[in-house]
Formats: C-alpha cells, structure tokens, sequence
C-alpha cells in the first residue's frame, strides 16, 4: 500500500466527540466498562482504536455490525465495542460467527481473537471458513503467547523463544498465519503491526466493505509475559522493534513471510483475490438444480409472524 | 401461535423416528441446521439437508460437532430458530456449547441419538447411556431440558414440542432418541399447520435505552434479542449481570445460576410430562422411558395377565426430573422397577425421589439390544412377591 492511498482514507472521526472525552473513540466503547484488563504497554487497545477509527470511515451502519470473540486477551475486545458482541468459548468465535452471519446476512460479522484462540484450539474452523469464503472479517490480534493465562507457548511462538511451558526454548516449528490463510483459500490477507495504525485503520475500513473471507494479523506486544520473560524491554521497545524490523511489501508471497523471534517482518496485503462467497455459491447451486423451486433463505425471524 | 405452513408435511406417512424428528425441527420452525455426520443420527440432517432448500433455510455441513453446536448458538442470536443433530462421541464433543447455551440462555435443540458406548461403542446399536451427560455433561451447575420419544409419531410432536420448551425457558433442550426409536419406521401422522401451536420467541417490547439482556420477568427468564436491531448489547460466557457485563463476584454468581436451575420448577413439578396406566391399583410400578417403554409395555401386559397388579409410569420429559410425581407415586405403590438401557443411570434419579417409600429395582442392559420383555417380567415378579 503506497503512501498516497493512506493519506487517501479517512482517518478523522467523522462525528461530534464529547467535550469531556478522554479519547476520542469513547463514544463507541463501552465506557461503564473501562478501565479495561488489558496491560501497560499491550497492543490490543491499539488495535481497538484502530477498528474504531476505521468503523466510522467506513460508513457502515454501526447497528448491523457484529464483533465475536474467543477467549484470551483478545478475546476480550467483544465486550468493550459499544455494538452486538459476542464473547464465545475457546477457539469458536468463527463457527458461532458462521451461524450469526448465514442467520442474518444484513450484519457485517467481524471476529476478533488472539492467536491461540484462532490458531490452536480454533484451527479448524479457520481453515473451514476460508475454504468456504465465508463472508467474514477476521482479525487477528497476534501477540505470540497465551498471554490471558500467563505466557505459555502457542502455535504462533518462534523458536528459541522462552515461555512458561517452554522454559528451556521453543523447538517446535510456528505457524505462518498469513500462508496459513491464502493457502485455505482466504480472499483477503494483510500483516501489519500496531506501529502502523494508519495502515491497519485503512485496511480493517477495507476489509469492512468487502464480501468474503478476509484476514489481517496484527503483530502485537505483550511486554508482561513474553517480552519480560525474553529480555525484550516494555512497550515502546516492541514499538521501536516493529519500526526498524518492518519492511512493507505489498504483494509479497505469504509464504515467505515467516515470523522470528527478531528478525525481519514483512508487512502489508499479500492478497486480495475474488472468490465467490459461501451464499453465492449456495444459491447457485440450488437455483441450477432446483429452479423455482428454490425458497431463498427465509431463517430470522422477528417472532410477530 | 400456529406453525408456519411452509414448514409442515400436512399428511399420513411411513417413516423413521430420524426423519419424523427432521419434520417436527421443520414444522417447529426451525430454518437452521448444523450438522456432522454420525450414525445413527445423520438421517435427521440428511432429510433437513433435502427439504430445507424448498422451504427457505440453511442447512450447513460443519467441521465438527464443536462447530456445529456454536453455530446454532450463532444462528439464534441471529433470530433463527435453530438445531445440531448426534449421537454419543459427538454428543460428549457438543458438551462445552451445552454449557455455553444454558449460561447464555440460548433457546436451541440438541438431538441424541443414543448409540452403545463410551467412546466409539456400538455406533449401529441402541442405548440410553447418555441421559446423565444430558443433564450434567458440562461443567459447573444450570438446567436443561430432556425429553425422550418412543415412537416415530412422538419424535415429531415431542420436536415440537422440544422447540417450544426452548423458547419458553430459553435453556437448550435435549431430544433424547435412542438408535431403535431413530431407525423404526410407523406411522406419522402430521395434522395441519393450523393445529400445530409454536412458542414465538419473545422478543423484548422496551426501547435499549431501558432493556436489559438478562433482566428475568415474572417466570424468572428474560426477554429475547436478536442481533442487528440496534441494542447493542453484549453476550458472555463469562458469569455475568442483568446487563450482560462479565461480573466475577460471588452475589452475581448466586443469583445467576441459582436461576438457571430454578426457572425449570414448573417443569419439574406439574408441567412433567409423562404417561401413566393401571396406576389405580398398582402395586409394582415400571418406570421407563424411549424405546425401553414399548418392551416394558409387553412385560406389563403378561404381569397383568398373570394376575399381577402392575402399573406404567412413562418418563416423557426425564429433565428436569419429576420428581414429586415419582415421590406420590412411591408412596402408594410397594416396588418401582426401573429398565433402561444402561448399567443404572436414571434409576438414581428414581431412587432418590422415592426417598425408601419404596423399593426401587434397577433392569440394567448394557446396551447393543433392547431388554427382552420376559427380563423385565421377572423383576415385576419378583417385586410382586
């Protein structure tokens, strides 16, 4: 993504912010909520920020947007948006995500979890969703640990890295997430970290008013469980990190975009193809085999009829 | 309220309790379905996979029962009304989302049929091993609902019924079928839309401003949302509040799940649903339920025939227990025989509701066949004695 289609999105927030707000997304959080859990120096607030800026650019009406969330840190972000949202169970935000959406297709279902929830105990139902092109907007808050129960390794952890159930380093090989999704057949795929707010405002905006199964990972820190036990400073030093080790790269094989401990990262849209999406292809499906025979999907119901 | 016709096979059929089930999820007005395969219970979902598209729905094949269970849930807050269909090792996958539906209070229907087990047992064979996870497979306290069929017929009014039962108390409920009652085929009368009554979902009148998500009303259950109507109001999991807001504090987790539990009274006490005959004289009473009842049916006629004074109590709806009906009825009656399809399980139940008025005598089977009538003779006789 160049400069100029950043400059292009609309980052302000086009409505009246209260005098007294603190931040200005306020009005879209659940402010009898705050303080929130989330830690010093932790990148999901940003991101939550982020999502918020890039809610109102999108013009979408915020009644008929849907958050679901797993378990984890991330998974708490369900009950801080200010909309319909949804704190599941371990690992099914997409399944539970999947039924909201063919239920009611009107909504823009978005599910926001963190990386043990999407990618370990939830796996399966990612790659299922992305075969499917469900038309869903993932994101996934990527911040290399388990951090809500202390630390322990997840299938996102690079190796050599110390954890709580890793205590002599991790051997095991990580997931790359962003080939993960392209290979399962993901229409859309993007990396970015929580230094780059802009572009990640404009790609959450993006994927906001696309159909289809649509990706983004967020790099995120977590200075209290993997950064302390790993010697990598606080907050702003994943910040510095993320600054000097990103190399944007638009188009990039997902592939050859793996994560190490402090190495490279490449960030930016790795793809964005078109696919028909599940309802598409269900009423395609039906219409050449059942011809007017076919009900279209009539499934919520107001409970007056 | 009567049933959408769209969603009613009006007519006299032959089928099996599977597909009799299917028909009563349809006309109940069920338009979403998840599923994954697994004998004996896939023709439920194969029939709803079948009609659905003519009728205005979704059937979705899932990865796994996990995800099928959780996509009904998702298909509720939707504004569906909404069923998964397995049997045992997928009905022990399903167990977190039962957990979830109860402490959420998601009206939606889980169909069991039950096969041998534990673990993969005997997927082609019939038991009713399962009817203790029912009520307690997932962790920690809430209520459900079980309600057991015997026939075709009854796995379709008892579908409807089951739906019905959901919206009212807004907790999941069980359909617990057992490989024989599934796979036998009868007949299945289907009356029409207009005589068949369904339980709307009650919605809630108030503006957001003034709703909350789990406010109870008199019956001690709150009204009902659905997703995009512009509430915005949050789900949890988590132990939470009137509002819906995650609260970890012991006053809240009282309250909560206390209610959880004590909204199912009326189902419990006066609302049970059973069968009885011959209770006026009885002496020795068999109590049953599923496909055990219809073999239990011919041990009760030859005890008769032999002069015994023997009486039917047919479980229909085994959750929550009925258990003041077992209690009057212990208190007049000298023996309670209990058969089932397992190596006693809702015998306990029995047992701990006749409370030593009478004496309760377990028919164990350990599954694979039905018991044979002449096995439960013996024990009539026996408490006759």
């Amino acid at each position: 993504m160049s400069d100029a289609t950043i400059e292009k999105a609309t980052l302000e927030i086009p409505v009246e912010i209260p005098v007294d707000a603190i931040n200005p997304v306020e009005p879209f959080l659940r402010m009898d909520r705050m303080p929130h859990i989330w830690c010093p120096g932790c990148g999901i607030g940003t991101t939550v920020n982020c999502f918020t800026r890039a809610l109102l650019a999108s013009k979408r009406n915020l009644d008929k947007v849907a958050v679901v969330s797993g378990i984890g840190c991330t998974g708490r972000v369900a009950g801080y948006a200010r909309l319909d949202s949804f704190h599941t169970t371990h690992g099914r935000a997409i399944p539970f995500a999947t039924g909201l959406k063919l239920a009611n297709p009107e909504l823009d279902v978005v599910v926001y979890s963190g990386d043990g929830d999407l990618f370990a105990i939830g796996g399966n139902h990612f790659i299922h969703a992305a075969r499917r092109n469900m038309d869903l907007k993932v994101i996934c808050v990527n911040n290399l640990t388990y951090a809500m129960t202390g630390g322990q390794t997840a299938p996102t952890t690079p190796g050599k890295v110390i954890s709580a159930t890793a205590p002599y380093g991790v051997f095991e090989p990580a997931f790359n997430l962003v080939a993960l999704a392209e290979a399962a057949g993901a229409a859309y795929v993007a990396r970015w970290t929580t230094y780059h707010v802009k572009q990640l405002s404009r790609a959450m905006e993006e994927i906001l008013s696309r159909k289809g199964f649509c990706f983004i990972e967020v790099l995120s820190p977590c200075p209290t469980l993997y950064q302390r036990r790993n010697k990598m400073g606080d907050g702003l030093d994943a910040m510095k990190y993320y600054k000097q080790a990103s190399k944007i790269r638009p188009g990039a094989r997902p592939s050859e975009c793996d994560l190490t401990r402090d190495g490279e990262i490449v960030v930016g849209k790795f793809v964005d193809r078109e696919r028909p999406g599940y309802l598409e292809l269900l009423h395609s499906q039906m219409t050449e085999t059942l011809g007017e025979r076919y009900a279209e999907p009539e499934v919520s119901c107001c409970g007056e009829c | 309220m009567h049933a959408d016709p769209k969603g009613v096979l009006t007519g006299v059929h032959f089928i099996d309790g599977d597909h009799a089930c299917c028909e009563g999820a349809l006309a109940a007005g069920a338009r979403f379905a998840a599923g994954y395969p697994i004998t004996p219970s896939t023709e439920v979902v194969e029939r709803f996979a079948s009609r659905i598209p003519t009728v205005g729905g979704i059937f979705i094949q899932m990865e796994d029962e996990l995800a099928a269970s959780i996509a009904i849930q998702g298909a509720v807050w939707g504004g569906a009304k909404a069923f998964t269909v397995t049997s045992g090792p997928g009905f022990s996958l399903m167990m977190e989302h039962i957990g979830y539906a109860a402490m959420t209070e998601t009206p939606c229907v889980f169909v069991n049929v039950q096969r041998g087990g534990p673990s993969t047992g005997l997927p082609t064979l019939p038991a009713q091993a399962d009817m203790m996870q029912a009520r307690w497979g997932s962790h920690g306290d809430y209520g459900v609902i079980a309600l057991c069929p015997n026939s075709p017929q009854e796995c379709f009014d008892l579908t409807v019924t089951g739906f019905n039962l959901a919206e009212e108390f807004r907790v999941p409920v069980m359909m617990m079928l057992d490989e024989c009652v599934g796979h036998m085929t009868e007949k299945v009368v289907i009356p029409g839309a207009e005589k068949i009554g369904i339980t709307p979902r009650r919605y809630t009148r108030l503006p957001p401003e003034e709703f909350r998500l789990f406010q109870p009303q008199a019956d001690k259950v709150p009204d009902m949302l659905r997703a995009g109507d512009g509430y915005r109001f949050h789900v949890t999991g988590l132990t939470h509040d009137e509002r819906g807001y995650p609260s970890m504090n012991v006053d809240t987790q009282d309250r909560t799940i206390r209610r959880l539990q004590d909204k199912l009274a009326p189902l419990a006490d006066e609302r049970a649903l059973s069968e009885a005959e011959h209770l006026e004289d009885a002496e020795v009473v068999v109590v049953s339920y599923g496909i055990t009842s219809r073999v239990a049916q011919r041990a009760l006629e030859m005890a008769r025939e032999r002069g015994i004074r023997a009486g039917k109590f047919r479980i229909v709806s085994a959750w929550p227990f009925p258990e003041r009906r077992i209690r009057e009825l212990a208190g007049r009656v000298k023996a309670l025989v209990v058969p089932e399809l397992n190596l006693g399980q809702m015998v306990h139940e029995v047992s701990r509701a006749a409370q030593g008025r009478a004496a309760v005598i377990p028919v164990s089977h350990a599954g694979g066949s039905v018991h044979r009538p002449e096995t439960i003779l013996k024990a009539i006789v026996e408490a006759a004695r």
